[in-house]
């Protein structure tokens, strides 16, 4: 049987010892190249479980593994070399840098990860074709609206090929319609990169375009049937 | 997987930003150069003048082993004759130095040597000499350096008319130097010829020793067993005298550039900490990304060390480019009076010039320090989250450290001063700021703390606001605390100073016109028969004389000065210092200076030997006296005892009382007229007197004043910077504002109210701090530097002005930058998250 990408085990996150924790014992397994989504109201935990997973927050109790490798046993640098070359992040205030052109801001994880300057751009640009950016490579954020900043982040958080993209609420600030394009060109670039990951939202279209779709509620993630 | 990548990709991240607002940047390398260019121009400045006396020094004795050297009135000849004759001595070359008065007006130094024996000692300088001895044979013979010839306009074969105790004598040119022999401005003549000239027969001023190969010089010097009042110095001692003379003056100066760096470099780290916290959301998605928290504090510093470089260069060329100026302008003195020479070269010790560059960079690093610290320890996950704001700060944790510092400033406060140097006083005043500073956050939550809170809307917003972001406005405050709290200190400490010597001048000027043979000039006698006729000018009521000289009293240190004049034994009339003591009424009594008390540890009550007329007499000290005029010390007796020790009948100076109704400018002239002292005695009007000693102060203290604005500009542009930075950051706030309905107007003045406030509590802690600091300056620094006591004095209105002033300047600027970040954009403002 093969590792699975993610494995959580009694996983326990509590903020403040006299309030009921966060996350109080969930497992769960994902298999490599799984694309899931998470819905659940809001201040449930759903935000605080993804940022236990990307080593940014940690457990209280219980394991996270990522491709068998246990979480816990890792030192802040490791984590960080974890994130730098297995994830990519979505963010629902997208954190595009201002003062970096589109092309440099898709191109810092490629840099992180020390990959030649003379292979950055084609890969950059390829990857920005596949956003629907294409000859974008030189413009600055503030000209851009905000589906195409999110799609930016998208961008980002693939071109280095991570097998594990973490996205949290990524169209929380969009309007419907950019938030649709914007879900499905998700869905579909994670595939099309070979990846897997979680997709956190509100919206039950944009659980549909998921493998699978859960409901978290603090201890278990409940399989939502995809109507 | 090379970490490098890391690094250099968050450098080129903080590049770009750098690049697209290009503000902060000017401003920390203009920071860092201001502060860096004071203490190098202030320091180039000191190691100038101090290389050119050496150079003055050097030539004096040329390459003689030791120097013996008596006061200005000179030694007899018959030690000559001894000391040449001693085994070991090689060469002993006779010297006089005398300052003759022009019949055209001005003085000019008169060197005289025995050419040949001079010329095998200095070959540059005498060389010439030798050539000529037969010309010098005569004895109006007369040989110009280049500068005295260009500057009298004369040319060899011309004639030069001196003045000597009250009769006409003409020299002839005989020849003049060329300007590589020396720099100085001079006549030569052969030593007899020099000694009748100047009615100084069997008189020497020093005779310059070469000792056989082997001697050790300082050794040989002690078994010379030289008369009382004439010491033997190598060239290495008497070049250490002049530069005690005017270290601890020099070393203030060094500490005041070193403050003028010290905000520098506070500036620095306030622009690079709140440039952090505005970065917050950057530096945590670079962790995010995979930035390892060690490679973002790296790149952090690698930031600070790159600005500092920059600002370290341009500061130190621009450092080296005042420098210059000022030599030009007034010579290498800073208006001091204590270093007199001509010089104009500045000079670039390659090593100190790096130094200073190195500096630059240390301090940006040390600035930058701290917050790459906390950079490195943002939490990436609740940075990236909407709304997130920087956490108060941690208060608690400084007050321990902060109380130490204190501890530690005030017990250093008591330290004895090190090497001659208020060392300790330095240290306490660190300690003291550093702790201050540490307390600025603990200061300002507690004053919000305090406030109530305000029934209109607005007010509360700003209070919300303010108590919100405690650290921020902290890290703003402190640069506004150290400059304003050293102005302070140093206000208070020159206003002590000049207040104490102004009254000072009141006590030691109760005459009505003073007289003074000029100190330079040994060619005009107040003697006794002179003094008869000046008590015979009409208008004269009485007259009192005085006779000053100086006295060798260790050979390393330099020489006290020797007061003579009518003084009863309880010392009055003597700016006195606590009360007179009683002494062996068989010793006569002397009042020693502060500074003589403080340098050779004579105490009231106990006895203190001076070398005078070529023996050691004992005084009984009967008390001390302030003298701001002489640091090195001073000492008053009785001018019936000096008469009676030494036969003379010869003074220096004199005061005159006018009668009832008699004009003092009339009298002053007539006195003049009757004396025929010609430029070799001053006759000066009290008044006048007071004014030029004050002048002089002012011209001594100008380089503080200059220095003192700069801290305070430094401080303020801190203060201008923090809120510009600030207002631009809070765009978003200031939109949102708009939107839910404040008018501009509104939103500008909730800002100014803001920058009014929080400068108001920054000048206020700063007041509290700088009297503190001021204590410590004038109890201990100004006391341990200079030897003398002032009187404590804090200049209200001045300070209350400055304080005003920058309260009303961080209002405006912060009032500016708000327009400037409310300007045009409501709507992309709010949406432009970071
Ligand atoms: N840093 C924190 N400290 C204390 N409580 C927190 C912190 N972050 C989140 N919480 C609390 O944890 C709960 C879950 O938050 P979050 O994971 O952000 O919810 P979601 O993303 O599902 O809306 C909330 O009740 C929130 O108040
Ligand atoms: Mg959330």
């Amino acid at each position: 049987m093969s590792v699975p990408l993610l494995a959580l085990a009694g996983l326990v996150r509590r903020y403040q010892a006299d309030r009921p924790a966060v996350i109080d014992g969930l497992d769960f397994t994902l298999a490599a190249g799984e694309w899931i989504a998470i819905m659940g109201e809001s201040g449930v935990g759903k935000s605080t479980l993804l940022n236990v997973i990307a080593g940014l927050d940690r457990a209280d109790a219980g394991a996270v593994r990522v491709d068998g490798v246990e979480l816990a046993a890792l030192d802040d640098d490791a984590l960080t070399l974890l994130r730098r070359q297995s994830m990519g992040f979505v963010f629902q205030a997208f954190h595009v840098l201002p003062y970096l052109s589109v092309g440099r801001n898709v191109a810092l994880p490629l840099a992180l990860n020390g990959v030649p300057e003379r292979e950055i751009r084609p890969r950059v640009a390829a990857m920005l074709v596949d956003v629907g950016l294409e000859g974008m490579f030189e413009r600055l954020p503030r000209e851009l609206s905000g589906g195409e900043l999110q799609r930016v982040a998208i961008a980002r958080a693939l071109v280095h090929r991570p097998r594990l993209v973490l996205a949290d609420e990524p169209t929380g600030n969009l309007d419907p319609k950019s938030a649709a394009q914007v879900l499905a060109l998700l869905g579909r670039a994670v595939r099309a990169h070979g990846g897997g990951g979680l997709l956190i939202t509100h919206s039950r279209a944009a659980a549909a375009s998921a493998d699978r779709a859960y409901e978290f509620d603090g201890r278990t993630l409940v399989p939502l049937t995809v109507p | 997987m090379r970490p490098a990548a890391s690094i250099t990709t968050a450098l080129a991240v903080f590049a770009a930003q750098l690049r697209d607002r290009p503000l902060r940047l000017v401003v920390s390398v203009a920071a860092i150069a201001v502060g860096i260019a004071l203490a190098a121009a202030v320091h180039l400045i000191n190691a100038s003048a101090l290389a050119e006396f050496g150079r003055a020094t050097r030539e004096l004795s040329g390459t003689a082993d030791l120097a013996v050297r008596g006061t200005k009135a000179g030694f007899e000849e018959s030690l000559y004759v001894r000391l040449a004759s001693r085994p070991g001595v090689r060469v002993a070359s006779p010297v006089l130095l005398r300052e003759a008065a022009l019949v055209a007006g001005g003085t000019l130094p008169i060197e005289g040597v025995d050419p040949l024996l001079a010329a095998a000692l200095r070959p540059e300088l005498y060389g010439e000499l030798a050539g000529l001895y037969v010309a010098l044979l005569a004895p109006d013979a007369l040989v110009l350096s280049a500068s005295a010839a260009r500057d009298l306009k004369l040319v060899r074969g011309d004639w030069l008319s001196l003045r000597v105790g009250g009769l006409e004598r003409r020299l002839q040119i005989v020849a003049v130097l060329p300007a590589e022999a020396t720099a100085r401005r001079m006549g030569l003549m052969d030593i007899s010829s020099a000694q009748w000239l100047t009615g100084s027969v069997g008189l020497l001023s020093r005779i310059d020793l070469r000792l056989a190969p082997g001697l050790d010089a300082a050794r040989y010097a002690a078994e010379l067993q030289l008369p009382a009042g004439v010491d033997a110095m190598t060239p290495a001692l008497e070049q250490a005298r002049a530069g005690n003379l005017t270290r601890a003056y020099r070393v203030n100066l060094d500490m005041l550039a070193l403050v003028a760096l010290l905000t520098g470099a506070f500036l620095v780290y306030a622009t690079q900490a709140l440039a952090v916290m505005r970065r917050r959301r950057q530096l945590a998605l670079l962790r995010a990304l995979g930035v390892r928290r060690g490679e973002l504090r790296l790149a952090v510093l690698v930031e600070g060390a790159a600005v500092g470089a920059v600002g370290g260069v341009l500061g130190t060329a621009l450092g080296w480019l005042i420098a210059r100026l000022v030599l030009s302008l007034q010579g290498g003195d800073l208006g001091a009076g204590l270093l007199q020479t001509a010089t104009t070269r500045v000079a670039t010790p390659p090593l100190a010039l790096a130094l200073f560059i190195a500096l630059g960079i240390v301090v940006a690093v040390a600035g930058a320090w701290l917050p790459a610290r906390r950079a490195a320890e943002v939490a990436p996950a609740r940075a990236l989250k909407a709304g997130d704001e920087e956490a108060p700060a941690a208060v608690r944790d400084r007050l321990v450290l902060a109380s130490v510092l204190l501890t530690l400033g005030a017990g250093c406060a008591f330290v004895p001063p090190l090497y001659g140097l208020p060392l300790g006083g330095y240290a306490s005043i660190a300690c003291l700021l550093a702790g201050a500073v540490l307390l600025v956050p603990a200061f300002v939550a507690a004053t919000l703390a305090h406030l109530p809170t305000p029934r209109s809307p607005l007010l509360a917003l700003l209070l919300a606001r303010l108590r919100n972001s405690i650290a921020q406005s902290a890290v703003s405050l402190a640069a506004i605390v150290v400059s304003f709290s050293l102005m302070v200190a140093m206000a208070i400490m020159v206003h002590s100073f000049r207040d104490s010597f102004e009254r000072w001048l009141g006590a030691v000027l109760p005459a009505d016109i003073y007289l003074r043979v000029s100190p330079a000039a040994d060619t005009f006698d107040l003697s006794t028969a002179a003094a008869a006729t000046l008590a015979a000018v009409p208008g004269v009521a009485r007259i009192e004389l005085r006779r000053t000289t100086q006295l060798s009293l260790a050979p390393a240190q330099p020489p006290v000065m020797l007061i003579a004049r009518a003084l009863p034994r309880s010392g009055d009339s003597l700016p006195l210092v606590g009360y007179p003591v009683a002494t062996d009424p068989t010793l006569p009594v002397a009042f020693v200076s502060e500074a003589l008390r403080d340098l050779y540890g004579v105490q009231p009550g106990g006895v203190l030997e001076l070398p005078i007329a070529g023996r050691a007499v004992r005084f009984g000290v009967a008390g001390l006296w302030r003298d701001y005029a002489r640091s090195t010390g001073s000492v008053v007796v009785d001018l019936a005892s000096w008469e009676r020790l030494t036969g003379e009948r010869r003074y220096t100076e004199a005061s005159v009382w006018l009668a009832p109704r008699a004009a003092a400018e009339s009298v002053r002239t007539a006195i003049e007229a009757r004396l025929q002292g010609g430029d070799a005695l001053q006759v000066i009007a009290a008044g006048a007197l007071k004014q030029r000693a004050l002048a002089a102060f002012d011209r001594a203290f100008a380089i503080t004043y200059a220095l003192e604005a700069v801290a305070v500009g430094i401080g303020l542009l801190g203060v201008v910077l923090a809120f510009a930075v600030q207002a631009l950051a809070r765009r978003a706030e200031f939109g949102m504002l708009r939107h839910i309905g404040l008018r501009r107007g509104q939103v500008l003045r909730m800002l100014a109210g803001e920058g009014a406030f929080l400068a108001a509590v920054g000048v206020g802690y700063g007041l509290l701090v700088g009297l503190l600091l001021s204590v410590v300056l004038v109890y201990v620094v100004n006391r341990q530097s200079f030897h003398w006591t002032l009187d404590y004095i804090v200049p209200v209105g001045q300070l209350a002005l400055v304080a005003l002033v920058l309260v009303a300047t961080a209002a405006l600027t912060a009032g500016i930058s708000g327009r400037v970040a409310t300007s045009g954009a409501v709507v992309r403002a709010v949406r432009e998250d970071w």
